[in-house]
Formats: structure tokens, sequence, C-alpha cells
């Protein structure tokens, strides 16, 4: 026993640091994995309320670039409802947008206050939280693209997990077919993403835009993501295609939020499938 | 008594200038300076090295809430905090230090520079290892481990110039 007890004092500093690193290092492996609720998240109330500060004034000298944006968010919409009354009144649907696969999804607007593209698991932070009605895995969006997925809420902040981010897949298609593959990141070019599993049988060629897919009951069918830059092809399959996205992911200001408002019912049938 | 608010300042000085000022500086997209660890350098080598690790480790978790990185900053920052009476023995090749008077910026300046660079390049070499987390990147860990670690030892050497200066 006076043993035990002066090995402990000898090295109580190392034992200190010991269990010290082993607190940090669960932190760290909980913070790789993706369905976990994170205790380390900048949703909280203090690193919330200081980003919130920072951004109030990092805000102003991008005003010019949000304005453009929304203005053509506003004019592209605009040009979504003039065409939805051309087609019921010619009774075709040509047309693939999102206007037109009668899907429910509200949307929730929100102001991204911290951004982050270079590292290897990048989130992002939002002024928006449980009291406006976000809750985890819903979709982020804005007019050029997918953005992320939310993870951490607390009362007035969410963090996102990004698309920047290695854990992140989601589920895109091509534009003009119905194939559809998984994008990811390799964690190198902030503008450059990469789609895998895509059949061979989708015939594809530089420049070609892919859409979300809305296999997964987060994101809605047709949002825009990016186009084609470059594949190559191995053993008759795709080995690597490059995706240039059409957002600039170290400039995103104002964000939408999306609910589907039947997920609760798709994921319980799904999981009556799952149980039989 | 004084010693003790001087050190509460500086904890909260370095997470602001971090999270303020330096997250939002990426020298050539990529390279992200860690300025804070300054607060393991410069914290006074007295004998209560427990409150020492504690602090060193909540300053570095304090950096994780903000950047989303789950315990990566507060596992690097606690071990260099470790290492840090042993390498400073080693650098000096004394078994006892002085402690009460003893002062980093009294150091001879290479002895100072091979102390922060060793710190530094330990510290980020841990942050980028956890973050990397894979065997394969081994290289993007060392590339990036030595261009941030560079700006950082500068950054570093230049606030406590000015910490000097103003004594």
């Amino acid at each position: 026993m006076q043993l035990i007890i002066n090995f402990i004092i000898k090295y109580k500093y190392f034992l200190f640091f010991l269990l010290l690193e082993i607190v940090a290092i669960s932190f760290t492996i909980q913070g790789h994995s993706y369905h976990k609720s994170k205790f380390v998240n900048s949703a909280n109330f203090v690193t919330g309320g200081l980003y919130k500060r920072i951004n109030s004034f990092k805000e102003y000298t991008n005003l010019r670039t949000f304005n453009q944006q929304l203005l053509d968010e506003n004019t592209m919409l605009k040009n979504i409802l003039s065409q939805h009354s051309k087609d019921t009144a010619v009774n075709s649907i040509q047309v693939i947008d999102t206007a037109l696969y009668f899907q429910k999804y509200t949307y929730i607007p929100a102001k991204v206050i911290h951004n982050q593209f270079h590292k290897k698991y990048n989130y992002l932070t939002l002024d928006k939280g449980s009291k406006n009605g976000i809750t985890t895995d819903l979709g982020v969006v804005n007019s050029n693209g997918i953005i992320g997925i939310t993870n951490s809420v607390s009362e007035n902040y969410a963090t996102v997990l990004s698309i920047l981010n290695e854990n992140a897949k989601i589920n895109v298609k091509l534009l003009r077919s119905l194939h559809f593959g998984t994008l990811e990141w390799d964690g190198k070019d902030y503008n450059i993403l990469q789609l895998v599993d895509l059949p061979i049988q989708a015939n594809i060629k530089a420049g070609d835009t892919i859409v979300s897919g809305g296999k997964s009951t987060i994101f809605p069918e047709g949002i825009p993501v990016g186009t084609i830059l470059n594949f190559s092809k191995e053993n008759n399959s795709y080995s690597r295609i490059d995706i240039k996205l059409f957002n600039d992911m170290s400039a995103i200001g104002p964000v939408n939020i999306v609910t589907n408002l039947d997920k609760e019912e798709i994921q319980n049938l799904e999981q009556d499938l799952f149980n039989d | 008594m004084t010693d003790a608010i001087k050190n509460i300042i500086l904890f909260i000085s370095l997470i602001l200038v971090q999270i303020i000022v330096l997250n939002n500086v990426l020298l050539w997209g990529f390279i992200n300076p860690l300025l804070y660890i300054l607060f393991v350098v410069i914290y006074p080598f007295k004998r209560d090295r427990g409150l020492f690790l504690f602090f060193s480790f909540l300053l570095g978790l304090s950096i994780d809430f903000f950047l989303n990185s789950g315990g990566i900053n507060a596992a690097a920052t606690l071990f260099i905090a470790y290492i840090r009476l042993p390498l400073i023995k080693g650098i000096l090749g004394k078994s006892e230090i002085d402690f009460p008077v003893f002062d980093i910026s009294k150091l001879p300046f290479l002895n100072l520079l091979f102390f922060i660079s060793i710190l530094t390049l330990l510290h980020h070499f841990i942050v980028f290892s956890l973050e990397y987390f894979k065997f394969s990147a081994i290289g993007t860990i060392f590339y990036r481990t030595l261009l941030t670690s560079l700006f950082t030892i500068i950054l570093l050497i230049f606030s406590l110039l000015f910490m000097n200066k103003a004594k």
C-alpha cells in the first residue's frame, strides 16, 4: 500500500498529464466520428457569441457580393415561377427543377458567422439555433449549391458539417440523366470535390452539371452543386471524377436551412423495412 | 497574486488574438500560425506544475471549442506543457533550475530559439497528426508542420521581443 502511494506521489504530474491527455484524445476521436453529439463544438453561448460579434464587423466587407448573390437568386426564382405557369399551360414537364418535384420542404434563413475551409474536417457556425427550429441533420444550402449538414445545435447557434469535411458524403446525380453517385472531399483544394461510385453507364464529359440527388432525406432533389472538371477511367469504371463547385466555399454569407417535412415518415418506413 | 492575474489576462488575450486575428490569417490558403502556445513558453517556471498542466490543457480545449476540432489542440498543448521542464533542463545542461529567478527572456538567443522551435515543431506535429490521423498522410503532415511552424516561431520571437520592450 505504501508502495502504491509513494508511486502516485512520485509520478503525480505524469499521472495527471496522462489523465488529461486521455481526455483530450477521446474528444479528438469523438470529433472525427460523424454521428455523435459532440461535446466540443462552437455552437455554445461563448464561442457563438464571439463569432457573431466578429462577423458583425466582417460582414460589411462582403455586402456587395452577397447583395449580388441574393439578386441573382431572386432573378432565378422569378424565372422558375414564370416558366412554371407556361409549362402548366401547355401541359409539359420538360424542365427539371425543384418546384416540380412536389416535395415538401421549408427553408429557414441564417447567416454564416464562422467559416472554415483549410482543414481536413471543416465546420461552419450559423447564427440560428433550436430557438429557430433548427435540429441536427438538416441540409444547409445557398443559391449556388450545397453547403453542408447541421451537426450540433444550441439554443441560439448551430454548427454545420461542411461538404469540405472527410465525413461528409452527399448523394448527387447528373443533371441530364438519372445516374447518381456520392460527393466526397479529398482535403486538398476547397473548390474541387470528388464524385465516387458513379456507374460507368453514365456517359459523362467535362462540363456536365451535377445536382443533388434527392435519395437522402436531407437535401431536395435538383439543387445545383457544380460541374465536372476532369475525370479518368480505369478497368472499365471511373477512378476519379473532379467536380468544380459553383460556390466559392471561402466566402459564404447568407444561407438557407432546409427541413424535409416528410423526413420522419420516410425514416419510419425505412425502419420497418430494416426490421423485417 | 499579481502573477496569477497576469497569467489569466495572458490566457484570455491569447485566445482572443488567436480567434479574432490569427484564425483569419491564411497565408497561401492554408498556413495558419498558432501563436497561442506563447502561453506555454512564458508561463513562469514555478513548482506548481499541476496547475500549469491544467491551464495548458484548458487553453488548448478553448481553442478546440472555437475550431470544432475535438481535443486536438488540447492534446498537443498539454504535451508540450509537460515536456517543457525536461526540455529546458536538457538545453541548459542542468539537473535543477533556480526557479524563482529563472526567466525565459534571460536565455541566450540561440538557446531560446532552439527551445521555442522544439516546442512549436512538437506541438504542430501533434496537431496535424491528430487532424489527419492517417499514416498515408505523413507527407502532408510534415509539410504542413514545417511551414506552419516557421510562421509560428517568427511570431513567437516577435511577441517575446515586444513583451521585453514593454517591460
